[in-house]
This record gives structure tokens, sequence and C-alpha cells, in this order.
């Protein structure tokens, strides 16, 4: 688990920084082959999106320079981007992976976009050869994980904000919001953010009226609308299946002999007020015509409140699934881990018999079959009950936190030969000293 | 052997019928989607048993078995009909159960056959019972949608969007299913009647308006009418719409239940 990230989202560096960052799309197989040749590190990958810039790497020992290749790359001096830089590793991550791909680390939590932005940085860099073994294996479970999250918890299912919690109950009663109107009564900036939303949802042509007529021509010609004169309201109100009210009327403007008008010429098809306005312009018992959705401010706040904490409550599930799930990865690279050592302590005892075999069986003259098979049976039955313990201890090792350690005195006490030359047995010879040391020290 | 494959698609019917009674409290897609497979496996065992019934040539239409087995089959269509144009399951809330209650009294019933000896055309008569029953097919589908806009719109009024029974589809388009089918529905029964009376002329020599199946038959096809009539005109939908369809329901229950007590349409031993 050699693992090494470093990156900045829209937490860590504001816009300008992220800007500077960010790998246009063309460039990333270049960027992934550069990664991959930079000194230490063996696999790469690199995800930017307009949040975020990660470059995920798995390293020959641990501590590439990652930073050092950030600067390089984009000529930037420490001063400027250190400060907005985080970096994890091993287990960190892993976890931290897991969630940016769970999109618990997004912007807008739950949304859906990252996963794709990730699967595709993740080809771009496979099709050049920068993933390999290693982060293949890393991102093959984050996907999975990002499937588990968004199939158990409904962290994705619900959206926040006021409009586009208008435009959800919009299209909980009219399904798609395809060539509906829209109706703004009352010029104001949550009103036209509300209308922005719903057009941007298929909404068709849309009707402004206001008190002063100016305004309402300004507004309707930002939206390629019709400018309606205040007092044909009624009259034309009816046209709009979803009407957004913010007047400054101290008294509600639609009551319910209104609301009768307007679905005896609808013939009865429903309309959806979005009332914003405080005091409500939508009057209470218009509200209870049957065809009539009202909402006014304060359900609109409770939906999006609701939908904030269920968000919550959500979010902390999935953390406890990605939790689990950083456990399971580990302990299951680190069985792979523990995998070649004994593989080649087996290998090693194995040409040991072998070779004694072979030595004696000279001294020994013309032996039987049943003889063969005798000595075949013994030597292996010692070889055998002698691993047995190194064995099982390694394999139980893998699940802790001493694995390195284990592996690493396995390796010394049998001669083995290590992968990454002496320099790790030597390093954790030194580790394992220093760690006597505090001990000692904390004995004290 | 019709009999077996019957029961077959009635096992299929029943994780439908477990399916409308979770949807009711919580949301599962994955179910939805186990009890579309299922009610898919169960009209093809359905329709095997049909076919295999026609084909052995001992086909009595006019049986109550087979004849439910039929609207059971019809409805099933239906509503995968509608699965496949608004992509939703929820109609089976309603559909499924009847359907079950349906396939069950064909599969286990008692068997009782229309005393349909004396029809010397047997061409009109199997013409009326195809007609009739996919007009109750898109009554009942009419009914269960007009039942299910009722439901999303109060929690609609109570602004409780987000509460239980999020798999409901939109207002608009529960009301398209409700109204779709019954425009569909109304031809077939306006023709199924239609051939009834052709039947009935054929056979008796007249129509006898005061035998309690056709005065029930006329009723239903009137309330049928009135519904298709208010809602074309003035758009009626929600409590007044489903107020009309639990009517035209029961009345179709009712000229149901008249071939017990009917003189020209009954049930004999």
């Amino acid at each position: 688990m050699r693992y090494q990230l470093i990156g900045l989202n829209h937490k860590s560096a504001p816009l300008e920084v992220r800007e500077r960052l960010a790998i246009p799309e063309s460039r990333l197989p270049d960027t992934c082959r550069e990664l991959t040749s930079y000194p230490g590190i063996e696999e790469g990958l690199v995800i930017s999106t307009c949040n975020r810039v990660e470059i995920i790497t798995h390293t020959a020992n641990g501590h590439a320079d990652l930073r050092g290749f950030l600067h390089d790359h984009f000529h930037l001096d420490a001063s400027t981007l250190d400060a907005h830089l985080y970096e994890f590793r091993e287990k960190d991550a892993v976890r931290h992976i897991f969630r940016v791909a769970s999109s618990l680390d997004s912007m807008v939590v739950g949304e859906a976009q990252i996963l794709g932005q990730v699967k595709e940085a993740y080809a771009t860099a496979r099709a050049v050869g920068a993933v390999r073994g290693q982060l293949d294996q890393l991102f093959s479970r984050a996907f999975a994980v990002a499937k588990r999250v968004r199939t158990e918890t409904a962290v994705g299912s619900s959206s926040v904000s006021i409009a586009s919690v208008a435009v959800e109950l919009a299209k909980k009663i009219f399904g798609s919001l395809h060539g509906k109107n829209v109706f703004i009564v009352g010029a104001g900036k949550m009103s036209e953010l509300a209308a922005r939303h719903l057009m941007a949802h298929g909404c068709g042509s849309i009707f402004v009226a206001n008190r002063t007529y100016e305004r309402a021509i300004g507004l309707a010609q930002k939206f390629d609308g019709q400018a309606i004169k205040f007092e044909d309201l009624y009259a034309t109100c009816d046209r709009a299946d979803i009407v957004i009210t913010s007047t400054g009327a101290p008294h509600a403007i639609f009551r319910r002999e209104h609301g009768e008008q307007f679905l005896a010429r609808r013939k009865n098809r429903p309309m959806f007020f979005i009332d914003i306005a405080v005091p409500r312009d939508v009057s209470a018992d218009m509200a209870k015509l049957d065809g009539i959705f009202a909402y006014d401010i304060d359900d609109l706040q409770q939906a999006v409140s609701s939908h904030v904490a269920d968000r919550r409550k959500e979010a902390e599930r999935a953390e406890a699934i990605i939790a689990g799930e950083v456990e399971k990865f580990e302990a299951r690279q680190s069985t792979l881990d523990v995998v070649p050592t004994i593989v080649s302590l087996q290998d090693h005892l194995e040409t040991i018999r072998q070779a004694e075999i072979d030595r004696v069986r000279g001294r020994m003259g013309q032996l039987t079959p049943e003889q063969e098979i005798a000595i075949e049976a013994l030597t292996r039955g010692i070889i055998n009950k002698v691993m047995h313990t190194p064995i099982t201890t390694l394999k139980s090792a893998a699940r802790e936190s001493e694995a390195t350690t284990v592996v690493d005195v396995v390796k010394r006490l049998f001669n083995l030969p290590v992968k990454g030359k002496e320099v790790s047995v030597e390093a954790s010879a030194k580790k394992e000293e220093a760690g006597k040391k505090t001990e000692v020290g904390t004995q004290r | 052997m019709s009999l077996l494959w019957l029961r077959f698609a009635l096992g299929c019917y029943f994780v439908g019928l477990v399916y409308a009674f979770v949807a009711l409290t919580r949301t599962s897609e994955t179910f939805g989607r186990i009890a579309l497979h299922a009610a898919s496996m169960g009209m093809v065992f359905h329709f095997v048993s049909l076919t295999e019934l026609f084909l052995s040539g001992q086909i009595v239409w006019a049986s109550v078995h087979n004849s439910e087995s039929l609207l059971a089959f019809l409805s099933m269509a239906f509503f995968m009909v509608i699965y496949a144009i608004y992509q939703t399951t929820s109609p089976g809330v309603v559909v499924f159960p009847i359907v079950f209650f349906l396939t069950f009294v064909a599969a286990f019933g008692e068997q009782p056959v229309l005393l349909t000896q004396f029809v010397s055309n047997k061409g009109w008569l199997i013409a009326h019972i195809i007609l009739i029953f996919t007009g109750y097919a898109a009554l009942v589908l009419s009914f269960g949608a007009s039942l299910l806009y009722l439901v999303q719109e109060r929690r609609l009024k109570a602004k409780k969007p987000t509460s239980l029974i999020g798999f409901l589809p939109a207002l608009e388009v529960i009301d398209q299913i409700g109204y779709r089918s019954l425009l569909l529905g109304f031809p077939f029964m306006t023709l199924g009647l239609l051939t009834g009376s052709v039947v009935a002329v054929t056979t008796y020599g007249r129509v006898d308006f005061l035998d309690p199946k056709i005065l029930l038959s006329v009723l239903m096809w009137a309330v049928y009418m009135v519904m298709v009539f208010t809602r074309w005109n003035s758009g009626w939908r929600g409590r007044r719409a489903a107020f009309l369809a639990t009517f035209a329901f029961v009345a179709a229950l009712a000229a149901w239940a008249a071939n017990y007590f009917s003189a020209i349409h009954r049930f004999g031993a």
C-alpha cells in the first residue's frame, strides 16, 4: 500500500489557484506519462475538474516528491501552491479516493458528475499505461464503493437550494417541464433565479407582470419572454402552469375566486404557485382548491432543510460505508503483500530440501521405490512442520500494522531475496531500533 | 395442463401482490424490478395457459373461470403497455392485487358456466367477450390511476413531497395514464355492449332492457361516458374523477354480479 496522493479542491484552494492548475483534457495523457517517469513513481493518475486537481500515485518506496512534480509541471513556486495542497498516504489516500469517487468530497455532496470524471481520468491514465496493477485495484474498488454508497444511501437523491426544490416540486406535479409556461409576478432577484432554473429544465415561454411596467419589460427581455400589464394579470395568468409570485403587496393578490376562474379556464389542469412573497401573495383558501398547488417560502425552506438534514444523515452513513471499505481494502492489500514472501520462503526451503536429498543420495546407493517415497515424505514432513508457524504468523500479521516488520524479519532470518533491495531491511532494522529506543525512553 | 400453467402464473403474480403492499410503505427500485420480471413471467405462463385452452378446443369462453383469467391477462397487458410508455410500476399497487385476485379465483374457484348453449352465433359471442373485457381492463387501470392521483395530490397538498411513496410518478403523468386508459377503454366497452346486443337479438329476438344484467351494463356504460365527457369537457380530475371512477368500477362489479341473477346472461350449474 504505497499509495501517495497530492491535490487541492474547492475547500483548500480559491478558484484563481484551481484555474492555474487545471489540466485540459487533451493534455492529460501527457501529464500521466510525465508523472510515471518522475523519480520514485511507479504508477500515476491525474484527476482534473473545475473543483479539484488530484495526483494519485503508487510509489516505489512511499516517499515520492509529489510537490516537486507539481512545481516542475506547472512552473509555480512553492509559496503560491503549497498552502493549498493536501497530501495523503496509504490508508488516508485510499479513503480520500473512495470519498471523492462517492461524491462525499464534492461541493454539492452527492452530485453524480464526479464519478464519471474520475472514471474518465482512470481510462485516460490506463490507456497510456500509467495505471497498472496497484492503482487498478484501488480504482476498481473505488468505483465499487461509489456504487455501494449510491445504492445503499440516499446521498445523491435530493437537491438543495430553494430554486432547485421549486424545480423538483414542479416536476412532481407536471412530470416533464417541457413546454410549461412560467409567469413571474413581481420582478425580484429570487423569482428571476427560480425562473432561470425552470427554464433550464425545459420550461417554455415566460410572462412577467410587475407594478412598474418598465421593470417587467426589462426582466421579460432577459428571458425572451412577454411583459404583461399588471391590470391584465388575472386575465392572462391561467396561461401559465407555474406562477412565481413575489410582490410587496400587503395582502394576498391571488384569492379563491381567482383560483376558481383560472381552473375553469384551464379545464382544471393543475397550477403550481411558488409564493416567495412575505406576506404571502396566495391566500390560504385559494391554496386549498383542488388543482392549485401553492408553496410559500416556509414550505420551500422546510423542503430545503429536510433535504439538507436528510443529506447530512445519509452522508454519515456513506462515511461509515467508506470506513469499512478502507479497512477491507487495506486488509486485502496487506495479505497480497505477504503472499510473495510466503512463496519465496517455500521456494527457498524446497531448494534446500532438494539439494540435501541429492547430496545424501550418492552415499546411500540404490534405493527401492518405497525408500524413495519414505525419504520424500520424511523431508517434506519436516519442512512443513517447520514452515507452519512462520506462515501462520505472516498471514495473521498481514491483517495488522506490524506486517512489514514481520515480513522483514522473516526475510532476514531466511536470507530471502528482497524486492527493493536491502534498503528496506536496513530501514526496518533502523525503524525497529528507533522503536526500541522510544520504548526505553517511555519506560524511563 | 392449462390450469397448471395458470397456477404458475398465479405464483408469479403473488410477487406482484407482495410488491403492491411493500410499495405502500417504502420505496424499493430493486423490488419494483423484481415484481416487474415476476409479472412478465406470470404473463408468459398465463398466455401459455390461455393458448393451451384455446387450442384444446374445449374452450368455453363464457365460463367464469376462463373469462376471469382473460380479464386478468388483459389488465396485465394494459399495465405492461403503461410501463413501456411511462416507465413506472406504480399502477401495479392497484393492478397487481386485482389481477392476483382474478387469477386466484380463476385458478381455484368454483367454475360455473354461463348458459350460452342457445347462442347461435359463436363469433359474435367471442367478439363480445374480448371487447368487453378489454374495456373492463382499461377501467381497472383508470380506476387505479385515479386512486394514485388522489394519493399524490394529497401528498403535494400536505407539502410533504419527500415523504413515503416517493415512487409515484408526477401528478400529470398519473392523470395521463388514467385518461388514456379511459379513452382507450371506452370504444371497446361500447363495441362490447353493441356486440352483446347483437348476440341477444339473434338469440332471443330482442334486448330486454329490464334484465338486471343489461340494466347494470347500460348504467356502467353511462357512468363511463359521463367520466369521458366530464374529463373532455371540463377536465375533471382528482377527487371528482376518482369518485366517478369508483362509481364506474362498482357498477362494473355489479354488472358482473348480475350474472348470478340475470335471466338471459346467467351462470348455470
